[in-house]
């Protein structure tokens, strides 16, 4: 079985997000970027699946800028054996990657695609099940374990309440949530392997999918922020101000 | 103008996040129908005929939504999406899962955790773990999207009296079948709900030091939260989460003990009214937040608190 990742390359997790003073977006100049963190147990997971003899080789696939292809290299470096950058600089919503994401998937009919459940860019938990509908596939999303069993795999899903284990048929989805692994760092041997691995790139053209945005973001502006606050000594104190001054107990 | 309110619930009870979800659809300006899908979900559909807003409650009632799989529920949706302007699901783990499917097999962009309607099209999301606000305008004749709970206010649950109309169920493709749930079972209140929050981080230590947590959370008739930190060290489990990726909430009060603030954790929590954070460390991020804070050793604090409530 193959098993196709596909990754993104965000802001860093630990950048505090700053909007553009114009209001058209947020300032990603400068910023350190790196691949997004779900997306890396993601990789990790599929590295497992092929360790434990359950796959025969990993794609990664990213969608964005040249620069995405250092995604793609620490995701080679990590362990993937082939990659594939669907080169634009325009933005990409989740419905246009996922028909991206089909059209890959059609030319090289993996048995899983193991994605991150969001980016933590636009944080919108779309991507996997919007490729799951236009495949026709079930979906594991939010996945703490991953399991093969027989034909099929079984996953076990955060869920509001706690866990829920679905039963899938193969081909299928899964989406990652935080406890499925934690990503291994690539060794430095590994990141000077991964530079002479098979990377190609390619446009949306390419597939013949029209990516063209379906929502005009028409200004982009920072939350309110929160009055500072004062700092108490005492337990006494603190329940005073919180039966007197704010009034919520 | 109609919107499609798809129902949160666990074929016993109606989730109170649908009533958001209602509020929500009802700022679109039309006529609010909610869906209940589920497996012997009557009384489930018949607390939704209750709320007020709610003109019409679709109930398709069969063994393959009982545990409200994705791959069934979605194609019901979309059979019904014909008659629909816009679809609305709560942002939840179930409204998460299901709705993208729906919006793909109808080719339009969701709208995820929208946080303010604008307009019938144009709406307000966080980005960003929500260090920014985006606002959107949708291009697609049909909207799909998921809303937070705490950017609307709940609809009543009482004072309606819409119609029951059944329907049938649309084909199940067979390819997930549900095996089993852990859930958690638990008297205090829900944390997407509760009024008062009291959360642990990675400075509790342990699962055995969260039941100082837990005492002071029912002296207060608080839920227990916790953050990404205490969760990945096993102290407790994931449905406590609160932050980017974990739950939403707003509560009145919310006191973070040990908790030291990453940008993850505050998204999850910085709309709460009154915020404490109680923690050794007074360079914590969190105290740039807190409206009151405590630099102590938790384990003394805590339960001084809690004695003197």
């Amino acid at each position: 079985m193959k098993i196709l990742v596909p990754v993104k390359r965000v802001i860093d997790y630990n950048v505090k997000a700053r909007v553009k003073a114009d209001k058209t977006g947020v300032d990603l100049a400068n910023v350190k970027m790196s691949m997004n963190p779900f997306d890396e147990i993601a990789v990790e997971e599929a590295i497992r699946k092929k360790e434990a003899g359950q796959a025969e080789e990993i794609i990664a696939v990213s969608i964005g800028p040249a620069q995405a292809q250092e995604t793609l290299r620490t995701a080679l470096a990590m362990g993937a054996d082939r990659a594939i950058l669907i080169q634009t600089d325009d933005i990409v919503e989740p419905l246009a990657v996922a028909k991206l994401l089909k059209a890959v998937v059609d030319a090289e009919q993996p048995g899983l695609v193991i994605l991150g459940k969001q980016a933590i860019d636009d944080d919108s938990n779309q991507t996997g099940q919007m490729l799951a509908a236009l495949l026709g596939w079930p979906q594991g999303t939010f996945a703490s374990i991953v399991k093969v069993v027989g034909d099929g795999i079984e996953v076990t899903r955060e869920v509001d309440g706690g866990l829920e284990t679905v039963a899938l048929t193969l081909p299928a989805i899964v989406t990652t949530d935080l406890r499925l692994n934690e990503p291994r760092y690539a060794s430095l041997p590994n990141i000077m392997k991964a530079k002479k691995k098979q990377l190609d790139v390619k446009t949306a053209a390419d597939y013949g999918v029209d990516i063209s945005p379906r929502l005009k973001t028409l200004k982009v502006e920072e939350p309110a922020k929160r009055a500072g606050g004062i700092k108490v000594k005492t337990i006494e104190e603190l329940v005073d101000k919180l039966k007197n001054e704010a009034g919520v107990i | 103008m109609t919107a499609l309110v798809l129902a949160e619930h666990d074929n016993a009870e109606l989730k109170p996040a649908t009533l958001n979800a209602v509020t929500a659809a009802s700022q679109l300006g039309g006529d609010v129908h909610v869906l209940v899908a589920g497996s012997g979900a009557q009384a489930v559909a018949d607390a939704a005929a209750r709320i007020a807003g709610v003109s019409v409650v679709l109930l398709a009632d069969d063994a393959s939504y009982g545990n409200r799989l994705a791959e069934n529920i979605a194609p019901l949706i979309v059979s019904l999406a014909g008659d629909y302007d816009a679809i609305v699901a709560p942002t939840t783990t179930s409204g998460k899962n299901i709705l993208p499917r729906v919006a793909a097999q109808l080719d339009v962009a969701q709208i995820s955790d929208v946080m303010k309607v604008e307009s019938a099209d144009t709406f307000v999301r966080p980005i960003y773990a929500g260090n920014a606000l985006a606002t959107v305008q949708s291009t697609d004749s049909k909207k799909v999207m998921t809303v937070r709970g705490t950017g609307f206010p709940a609809a009543a649950a009482t004072g309606g009296s819409a119609e029951i109309r059944t329907i049938a169920a649309a084909a199940n493709p067979g390819n997930s079948r549900f095996v089993g749930a852990e859930l958690a079972k638990s008297d205090r209140p829900e944390l997407t709900a509760a009024k008062i929050i009291v959360s642990g981080g990675r400075g509790m230590g342990s699962s055995g030091a969260f039941s100082i947590i837990e005492s002071l959370a029912d002296k207060l008739g608080a839920a227990v939260g916790a953050s990404r930190a205490a969760v990945d060290a096993g102290f407790i489990s994931n449905d406590h989460q609160v932050g980017q990726t974990g739950k939403i909430v707003a509560p009145q009060l919310y006191i973070a003990v040990g908790i030291s603030g990453a940008i993850q954790h505050l998204a999850g929590m910085k709309d709460s009214k009154v915020i404490v954070a109680i923690n050794k460390d007074e360079e914590a991020p969190i105290f740039q937040i807190a409206d009151y804070g405590l630099v102590a050793d938790l384990f003394q604090a805590v339960p001084e608190l809690e004695k003197a409530l």
